[in-house]
């Protein structure tokens, strides 16, 4: 057969090959040649769609699929549930809500559930109403709880299958090269940058369809995009992607809480004298006052003694960009950012880099960048005398927390730390047993209290090394009844039989259940 | 002897502290309502505490009406007992 | 157990009718914990306050911290109430404010004597510090100090003070300069502490630095503070700096050397030491050893 261009091309080697005849075997996907300069061609032929309802139509959302969103704008979110409301609207039911966590902002869903329109739930975690409904029994089927290595593991391992990711972006140009940051100076300031967009690209990589969610669009490039405009089905210019000031909170501040203060000077002290505390460690600390002032504390010794750190990873804040800036710390692996001035130092500084949640954490590669990690400082709600912490209930047994990358940093780490006041108003946080367990205790290594810290006996040489450098450290037992003694003996809670929750270990098996809370 | 003569209160809403209310029961009765941000954990112990120190003080009908943001059992003995002398319009503490 | 002598760099100033400080105040380190039933509540709510602090102070334990409490004048309707809930409560010291006359002290101490008598503690037991927050108290100071066997030390109330002297606070501290001054003279003679006036603005850690350091050149023993956070910065300016640490260590070696061979005179590096530096660097350890900045086996 002759080609369009007149050579012979024999159908045999063609079907042998697999290859097809140019000319002949015609993809739809390929456009046509395009002579309008890209000027216009950037707003004439692109990806985007006029509505949310469009990009629905043309991602071909069936009932009970599964789709998912990312919690990079934090209480700030809107894109859930202007989408949830159009997918409602439309009509469609059983869904499956996947979504990287869920805030109190999501409320809405709850008349969603009781509609059918969603009928499962997977996330890292829930707060405010939506959590207190579901501890309440408001779903028929429990709400599946991921790690953030363990969300993105089984996203990539398709155990969790995406059909469509509608996924909120600061910024796109008209072909889905979407970003947490705005790099064209003129229109910064218009943009909610979020920074790191790292949950969100696990699922543009894997998921079927994907919609960018955005209310700004920038000139094409966008080249400084999180997510690849060849990963995008469409893209939605929406007229609020959510609330500024609440996507990007200002500056974290470190805390004035004289008892945080006092946490994370004691945090330091055991980093200091733990054995890892080293030139060229790696270091990462969670969310709350605590975990986050450690650094401030640390990066005294550092300059003292002339330590740097090969790079810092996880949630990145304003005061760890400075010790970037300082030269304390070489390299900012960035899956999230928690303020402003963390999204800026992402498009200023060449050493600060944006990593997708499964480079960040999968439980199942050598390569994961926690497996690498030295030292974590980790917060928690209630840790048990076997160590086991659990970030996810409340003390009356109600859902109001995240799994977030605590159980994968914690075994990630050589050295982890957790820190938490002994008492929290009359709640106290070291318990003959947690609510949920969300760690195991096995991977928690030094607890770091307001009144005294607790080594694991799993890691005698660590207890051996504070002792010699004179800090006091307590069996985790005194702890427990040292709390017990100042406010009394809790009295255990009720629960209904109904499981609401199913909390997950990062390979994915189950680690724990949460009930249904008696009121 | 004290003798409820008067409804009185005591304590804050403040964290960590109860705030009490506490009036006359014409019956010889103690009738407790307590609302409390621990109420699954400590809920039955801050009642108890609240029944042995009006018991301590001899007080037998009285109707209290407590709001607790956390309070410490020796708080709690503290607002009691402050509410039971100020409805007793007394002044004379057993220490 | 009440002690007499003993460190008191920092005294943390708790309002007695806020249970919400008083759970683990002690945690946070300060010397002593100063429970205020004065100043800090109205007078709507005296008796609530003295009711908490006793039963705080019945309940919680406080550990090795040295537990004030800061009661109301005898003149007014709440002093006599306070020492007798306080006596009862076992605090270890009563501090007395606006003290202007030895006949303050001893009128309380009158009231203290009765009351342990009441309540079964022992005469003597519980002890007293004077606050002098006026100009007639920093006159009488000696006289203050010296008024009773209770007293372990004397405080500048310094707002008050500069009221009463029709004048303001200042950076500088010019308008404390006397009566500083006089507290300290007044307090070594009589053999007790001096304490300084709270830094009320807790943001300003410069500024509290300062005064520390100025107060501490002038002979004080330590600072009144108000937010746990001025904890450290106090104590960094009373602790010991590790070089006169060393130094100390030195000297008391050269001492016990001394002694071994029986000789009189005590040389370091071929040079004679006096007396006065001897007693210097014996200071300066055994406040390294209260403090926890060294171990007794570095100076054994």
């Amino acid at each position: 057969m002759k080609n369009p261009i007149g050579h012979e091309i024999p159908e045999q080697i063609a079907n042998e090959l697999g290859l097809g005849i140019y000319g002949v075997d015609k993809d739809p996907r390929v456009a046509e040649k395009d002579t309008t300069p890209l000027v216009e061609r950037e707003y004439t032929n692109n990806k985007v769609v006029e509505s949310i309802e469009e990009a629905i139509k043309m991602c071909g959302l069936k009932d009970g699929m599964t789709i998912s969103f990312h919690h990079h704008f934090r209480e700030g979110d809107q894109v859930l549930n202007q989408v949830m409301e159009v997918i409602a609207r439309m009509g469609f039911k059983d869904l499956k809500v996947a979504s990287s966590s869920l805030n109190s902002v999501h409320a809405p869903l709850i008349e969603h559930i009781k509609s059918g329109v969603v009928r499962k739930i997977e996330t890292s975690g829930c707060r405010g109403h939506l959590a207190d409904e579901i501890s309440r029994g408001l779903m028929e089927k429990p709400v599946i709880f991921r790690s953030h290595g363990g969300r993105a593991a089984a996203i990539a391992d398709g155990k969790l299958h995406i059909d469509i990711a509608f996924l909120g972006a600061p910024c796109s140009d008209t072909y889905g090269n979407a970003s947490g940051v705005c790099l064209d100076e003129e229109m910064q300031a218009k943009v909610s940058e979020c920074g790191s967009l790292g949950y969100a690209k696990v699922d543009a990589q894997y998921a079927d369809k994907v919609v960018i969610v955005t209310d700004t669009i920038v000139e094409y490039p966008n080249a400084v995009q999180s997510i690849e405009g060849t990963l995008v089905t469409c893209v939605v210019k929406v007229d609020s992607i959510g609330d500024p000031s609440k996507i990007s909170a200002g500056a974290t501040r470190f805390t004035k809480n004289p008892r945080d203060l006092m946490i994370a000077e004691s945090a330091a002290k055991v980093i200091i004298n733990s054995g890892y505390f080293n030139n060229g460690m790696s270091i990462q600390t969670g969310t709350g006052g605590a975990s986050l002032a450690v650094t401030r504390f640390l990066a005294d010794t550092m300059k003292a003694k002339g330590i740097t750190a090969r790079f810092a990873l996880g949630g990145i804040t304003g005061q760890m960009v400075k010790l970037h800036e300082q030269g304390l710390i070489e390299t900012l692996w960035d899956v999230q950012d928690f303020d402003t001035e963390a999204a800026a130092s992402l498009r200023r500084n060449p050493g600060h880099h944006e990593v997708d949640g499964l480079l960040y954490a999968t439980p199942f590669d050598r390569a994961s960048i926690l497996n690498q990690l030295d030292i974590v400082v980790l917060s928690a709600l209630e840790i048990d005398v076997n160590f086991n912490v659990n970030v996810l209930t409340g003390s009356d047994g109600v859902i109001r927390g995240a799994i977030g990358g605590h159980p994968d940093t914690a075994k990630g780490a050589d050295l982890t730390v957790i820190v938490t006041p002994l008492i929290r108003g009359r709640i106290p946080c070291v318990r003959d047993k947690v609510g949920t367990i969300c760690t195991d205790g096995q991977y928690c290594d030094v607890l770091v209290t307001d009144v005294g810290i607790a080594v694991n006996p799993k890691r005698p040489e660590i207890k051996e090394r504070l002792l010699a450098a004179g800090l006091k450290v307590y069996d985790i037992n005194e702890l427990k009844e040292m709390a017990e003694k100042v406010v009394g003996k809790p009295d255990a809670l009720q629960f209904t039989e109904k499981i609401v929750g199913v909390v997950t270990a990062p390979d994915g098996t189950i680690l724990d259940l949460i009930y249904g809370v008696v009121d | 002897m004290l003798k409820i003569i008067t409804k009185a209160e005591a304590g804050t809403l403040e964290s960590g502290d109860i705030h009490i209310e506490i009036e006359r029961n014409e019956t010889p009765e103690v009738e407790i309502d307590l609302s409390s941000t621990v109420m699954k954990l400590y809920g039955r112990q801050i009642t108890q505490v609240i029944r042995e120190t009006l018991s301590e003080l001899g007080i037998a009908g009285a109707i209290v009406t407590a709001t607790d943001k956390g309070a410490l059992d020796c708080t709690v003995r503290a607002r009691v007992k402050t509410a039971v002398y100020r409805a007793c319009q007394s002044s004379e503490y057993a220490w | 157990m009440a002690q007499k002598h003993r460190l008191r760099r920092t005294m943390m100033f708790i309002p007695g009718n806020n249970p919400g400080m008083m759970r683990d105040a002690h945690i946070y380190g300060s010397d002593s914990l100063m429970f205020d039933l004065e100043d800090s509540v109205s007078m709507a709510e005296k008796d609530a306050a003295r009711q908490l602090v006793y039963q705080a102070l019945k309940t919680i334990d406080y550990g090795s911290t040295e537990i004030v409490v800061r009661i109301n004048p005898l003149d007014t309707p709440y002093g006599r109430a306070d020492v007798e809930a306080m006596v009862a409560a076992g605090a270890q010291v009563l501090r007395m404010p606006k003290t202007e006359t030895p006949q303050d002290i001893i009128e309380c101490e009158k009231v203290i004597a009765e009351m342990e008598a009441k309540y079964g503690r022992p005469q003597g037991d519980t002890l007293m510090m004077a606050a002098i927050e006026g100009a007639l108290g920093v006159v009488n100071a000696y006289q203050i100090a010296t008024s009773s066997q209770r007293l372990i030390g004397i405080a500048l109330g310094a707002e008050d003070f500069c009221a009463n002297m029709k004048c303001q606070r200042t950076t500088s501290g010019a308008e404390l300069q006397l009566a500083r001054q006089t507290i300290v003279v007044a307090a070594r003679a009589a053999g007790i502490d001096a304490l300084d006036t709270v830094y009320s603005d807790v943001n300003n850690e410069e500024q509290l630095l300062y005064e520390t350091r100025l107060i501490k050149e002038l002979g004080f023993d330590g600072k009144s503070v108000i937010n746990p956070r001025q904890i450290a910065p106090v104590h960094s300016v009373f602790n010991p700096a590790p070089k006169d640490i060393e130094k100390a260590k030195r000297i008391v070696a050269a001492l016990k050397e001394a002694e071994a061979k029986g000789s009189g005179v005590i040389s370091l590096n071929g040079k004679m030491i006096d007396k006065p530096v001897v007693l210097r660097a014996q200071r300066v350890i055994e406040l390294a050893l209260i403090a926890g900045i060294i171990s007794p086996a570095e100076v054994e």
